[in-house]
């Protein structure tokens, strides 16, 4: 990855214009050529930097109103095994393994689950405790009560 | 409610968006639609805020460095402090949680040096401990979210 992909990412942050020719705008505004601009983000794709790219819906307008941070405990030998499974779950939008933070905070594998109210939320977690099974020595499902700042990537200049 | 192309929109291209010099043209041709349709339907799905954009969704710690705060606020504190947290433009996501960590932020910056500035001086001006958690590992593929929207039969086309 170099300045000018950084450049590409940092450009189109905010959302590909919605107009007939996305990628000429985005090219005319950097200075490069609009095949530039493609043939950088399909490698960008392919190395993984970029994940996908597409619509990203808005969960909670969609009235998935019910966000849970679900953390868990999994002794450190067997996270390494059980976290790609817990990734793999269809309604696990984010899963990743953290740091402890002893004594206050022992939970290393984090997995964010959404639904339409807290029910399905729990029943979302109760799938991931069975699939840990002995491994989970401990969970929390931590609500957000309230958004107080979302907004994309923000690189600096 | 939806129309059936924004559930289209909404659920199946959330990845795949085509990297062709009119993208919107391809889906269109897709969809069984025009292009200018395929613009206006995203143009009113931005505006409902049922997206939040087009675009590219990159992995995280591939830029920069970033990680996943939590403090502890006092309840009667807690208006002020995330007020103040979430004007660092280095924070990007700040949300209240139900739990006695109640506010929970991630901070991105251009480099660790910096991103260490933002803690020490959020942890020093609120003379409260930050606990930072940054990534060890991602597991999930991110190949988009299933809105599971009730099965229909494609829409006639008026």
């Amino acid at each position: 990855m170099d300045s000018t992909d950084r450049k590409i990412i940092q450009a189109t942050q905010a959302g590909l214009p919605l107009v007939s020719q996305p990628y000429h705008q985005v090219a005319e505004q950097l200075g490069l050529q609009p095949e530039d601009v493609i043939v950088r983000m399909q490698r960008m794709l392919d190395s993984g930097i970029i994940r996908r790219i597409g619509v990203v819906p808005n969960h909670y307008a969609l009235g998935y109103r019910a966000n849970g941070m679900s953390v868990w405990d999994v002794p450190d030998h067997d996270v390494l095994r059980l976290g790609p499974l817990v990734g793999q779950l269809p309604f696990v939008s984010h899963c990743y393994r953290r740091p402890r933070h002893l004594p206050e905070w022992h939970y290393n594998l984090f997995a964010m689950v959404h639904g339409r109210s807290r029910e399905d939320v729990e029943s979302q977690v109760s799938q991931i405790a069975d699939l840990l099974g002995e491994a989970n020595l401990g969970h929390e499902i931590l609500y957000s009560t309230r958004i107080l700042k979302k907004t994309g990537l923000r690189l600096a200049a | 409610m939806f129309t059936r192309t924004e559930q289209h929109l909404l659920n199946d291209w959330q990845r795949d968006f085509p990297l062709d010099p009119r993208p919107y043209a391809r889906m269109a041709e897709q969809l069984g639609i025009s292009e200018a349709e395929v613009i206006d339907a995203l143009e009113t799905l931005k505006k409902q805020r049922a997206i939040s954009r087009v675009g590219a969704v990159v992995k995280p710690g591939t830029i920069g460095a970033s990680t996943l705060a939590a403090m502890a606020v006092p309840g009667e504190r807690l208006e002020d402090v995330a007020e103040w947290v979430s004007a660092y433009d280095e924070v990007n996501h700040n949300y209240e949680r139900d739990h006695r960590f109640n506010l929970w932020f991630v901070i991105t910056a251009s480099d660790a040096d910096a991103l260490n500035n933002v803690l020490a001086v959020i942890g020093d001006e609120s003379g409260l401990p930050v606990m930072s958690l940054p990534l060890v590992e991602a597991y999930h593929i991110d190949l988009g979210f299933d809105l599971n929207f009730p099965h229909q039969e494609p829409e006639a086309q008026p």
